[in-house]
């Protein structure tokens, strides 16, 4: 299998999605022929035309009411925001239209053909405006699908899914893995399921939950903890929205302790929706408090990113506390 | 007021009814178009004008080459656009308000910010305004009336308007001026400021950069219309297109555009017909998106050596003065840049100031949370750990000089 970059597994996917299906489009600010300001659409307006690989002009709102347009007459948009920093001008269309179109029109009418690219997340020295992670204030919007991928693997596979599901979905894609995060990959067409967390390993003492970049963050600490004799289990969330509360639970019934992390700042973050849906279901088996592991409730800062990132340190520390509790 | 007139005839408008003439005074010799008026402008000003140029320039070629050293982990350049931002911001009150994209360092060198200030906003040290929180060129000046830069494209546009309007109500006769790219013009935000500006009568300058390139969308792709100037007519808008790499035409359509915003509260739209010769920024290889013989030929209209001929024609500058003057600024770049670089980063209670007017107990229960991880593991956050450590911070105090 050959290993590639999570640039090039999302490069692929969209490349299979297209090849596969004409009424699939991608587009949005520098996606044609330049490839994307991250070259995620390299190659795919030369191998599939103007019309169905284009740039965009510069507006975000734009961008979404057109590709909601689409959706609706039938065709798969697949629309880049440049970085998930710059959505909110799209919020009106994503939150009001994207998610309602179904519901508001008894089914009359639906985009779910949509999927909103945009990269996302902190730790590349981009300040306040190339940092966030957004996902909270989406989720908090029933009728949306939201998916974060860890590595080359399960970018390709979910991105896939994403494009064929039968619902919109945000794609939000870890960008400081673009280049850093490499793996195997199979060439050929496969997809992974959207709404199901994943084990990616068991342990017995305590479980850890995170998405996207957060993962190999989480996987640090493991490594830390487990020279301590600790035995972690570690859950990858993969899908935000819905969220797959059984397979946490689970985690947590057995474990009895939960640490939950997520770079976007701790209020309201979804580490919060995480803790009180699982005190509900496993409060009888709880150790010790959930913790949660966050971006401080501040703007995303520069020169003190290092400080404001919820590094595998401050993960093990709440570790520690969760097991000296 | 919508027109009532009536007609029997269903004749459409195509669209290509206006199309907008680019106002030149002085071509690229140094010598005045046929039947071009220079403005008026003394001696003094005109080489304050020049030397915030040259000045930029040379700020924005060793800077680049820092951010390529790994000194600086971002970095974006003017060049090629200089006589559009300091030809525009030279017509203007220094006292009237400016609000930036975020490619018009040049309007901040004219209006005086330090090399030194420069320096600590790009290096993200103790003494940046901004506290080392955003990204390097998001300047920002209160005393020189200068906003600070906000990433996210064209949300300065309505803002504009309303500063501006603030400004009519205080009446002391300011106003403001706001720049943006012909990419940010398609955004939202764009439309809404010019609508309101013309309905509530608002005293400011959009003043468009048409720089050929939004990243590597080139403005064929943008816009299919004539520009970004005629937009003004469908709000009933003053406007006019000017040869953005022309010093004299800038500094004098800016200045009637000021008069008519200031004494007779219309706003203006001025186009600007430029170029980014630069990458968009050091993330960026324009290689991959046009030619070296396009980027050649608008290097051939450089804006710089353009007044500098007109200058030289004036009596008023010399082969010796510029000279000396790239050298003068050369080394005082390099001087303020190893300055800034030594200073040391902000302190780490500045991580949860500014988030409100004051801090939240819960703000400054999640520093104390901080303060207590980082003292833990003092090398794993050597920055946010230095003001932690009195004796750093002390030698650090006796470092501190100007």
């Amino acid at each position: 299998m050959p290993t590639i970059n999570m640039l090039q597994a999302i490069n692929q996917a969209l490349d299979i999605a297209m090849a596969e299906d004409d009424k699939v489009l991608c587009f949005g600010e520098d996606v044609g022929g330049f490839g994307g300001v991250f070259r995620a659409t390299s190659h795919l307006q030369e191998k599939y035309g103007k019309a169905r690989c284009f740039n965009t002009p510069l507006v975000e709102q734009g961008i979404i009411g057109f590709a909601n347009g689409l959706a609706a007459q039938g065709s798969v948009p697949v629309a880049e925001i440049q970085f998930a920093d710059y959505i909110f001008p799209a919020f009106d269309q994503i939150v009001n239209e994207t998610a309602k179109f179904r519901y508001r029109s008894g089914d009359l009418f639906n985009v779910g053909g949509l999927t909103i690219r945009a990269p996302y997340g902190g730790g590349i020295s981009g300040g306040l405006y190339h940092s966030q992670s957004p996902e909270a204030y989406f989720a908090h919007t029933p009728g949306l699908k939201i998916v974060v991928p860890r590595n080359p693997y399960e970018a390709k596979g979910l991105l896939l899914a994403a494009i064929r599901d039968p619902d919109p979905v945000l794609f939000f894609e870890p960008k400081r893995l673009y280049r850093a995060s490499t793996g195997e990959v199979p060439e050929e067409d496969y997809q992974l399921p959207l709404g199901e967390a994943e084990v990616t390993k068991e342990g017995a003492d305590i479980t850890l939950l995170g998405w996207g970049a957060q993962m190999e963050v989480i996987d640090r600490a493991v490594e830390m903890a487990e020279k301590d004799g600790v035995s972690c289990e570690v859950i990858d969330l993969r899908s935000i929205l819905p969220w797959d509360e059984d397979t946490v639970a689970e985690s947590v019934l057995k474990t009895g302790r939960l640490v939950i992390t997520h770079e976007a700042p701790r209020t309201g973050g979804f580490a919060g929706e995480i803790a009180a849906a699982i005190q509900e279901r496993c409060f009888l088996y709880l150790e010790s408090p959930i913790q949660r592991v966050t971006g401080i409730d501040t703007p995303f800062p520069l020169t003190l990113e290092k400080e404001y990132l919820p590094d595998h340190l401050k993960i093990y520390e709440a570790i520690k506390t969760s097991l000296h509790y | 007021m919508t027109t009532t007139a009536q007609t029997h005839r269903p004749d459409f408008l195509s669209g290509d009814e206006y199309s907008i003439p680019t106002y030149a005074v002085l071509s690229q010799d140094g010598t005045l178009h046929d039947g071009a008026e220079g403005p008026d402008l003394e001696r003094d000003k005109a080489l304050r004008i020049y030397h915030a140029m040259v000045a930029t320039r040379v700020l924005d070629e060793r800077m680049m080459a820092a951010q390529r050293q790994g000194r600086l982990s971002f970095y974006m350049q003017c060049t090629g656009e200089e006589a559009a931002v300091i030809g525009s911001a030279a017509a203007l009150d220094d006292a009237d308000m400016i609000m930036a994209q975020y490619r018009e360092q040049g309007a901040l060198a004219y209006r005086g910010f330090s090399f030194d200030e420069f320096m600590n906003q790009l290096f993200g040290n103790e003494l940046d305004y901004g506290k080392g929180r955003q990204m390097p060129i998001h300047y920002g000046s209160r005393k020189l009336h200068y906003m600070t830069i906000s990433s996210p494209l064209a949300t300065q546009i309505p803002q504009a308007t309303g500063y501006a309007y603030g400004q009519k109500l205080a009446g002391e006769g300011l106003c403001t001026i706001v720049y943006f790219g012909e990419g940010a013009a398609s955004e939202g935000d764009f439309h809404a400021a010019l609508n309101m500006a013309a309905v509530h009568e608002a005293p400011v300058i959009f003043f468009c950069r048409n720089n050929g390139y939004a990243i590597s969308t080139p403005s064929v792709e943008q816009f299919a219309a004539d520009g970004v100037a005629p937009r003004a007519l469908g709000y009933r808008m003053h406007v006019i297109r000017v040869d953005g790499n022309d010093v004299l035409a800038v500094y004098r359509a800016t200045e009637k555009a000021r008069r008519l915003a200031v004494e007779e509260n219309k706003p203006v739209l001025i186009e600007a017909m430029t170029y980014r010769l630069a990458a968009h920024s050091s993330s960026d290889d324009p290689s991959g998106y046009r030619s070296r013989k396009e980027e050649d030929a608008w290097r051939a209209k450089d804006p710089i050596r353009r007044m500098q001929l007109w200058l030289e024609a004036q009596g008023w500058w010399s082969e010796d003065e510029e000279k000396a003057l790239q050298d003068e600024l050369r080394r005082e770049v390099l001087e303020t840049m190893k300055r800034a670089e030594k200073r040391p980063p902000p302190a780490i209670d500045t991580m949860v100031t500014d988030v409100y007017a004051d801090v939240t107990p819960a703000l400054q229960h999640q520093l104390d949370a901080l303060k207590q991880h980082v003292r833990r593991y003092p090398e794993a956050y050597p920055r946010g750990a230095r003001s932690l450590d009195p004796a750093l911070s002390h030698r650090d105090a006796d470092q501190g000089g100007d």
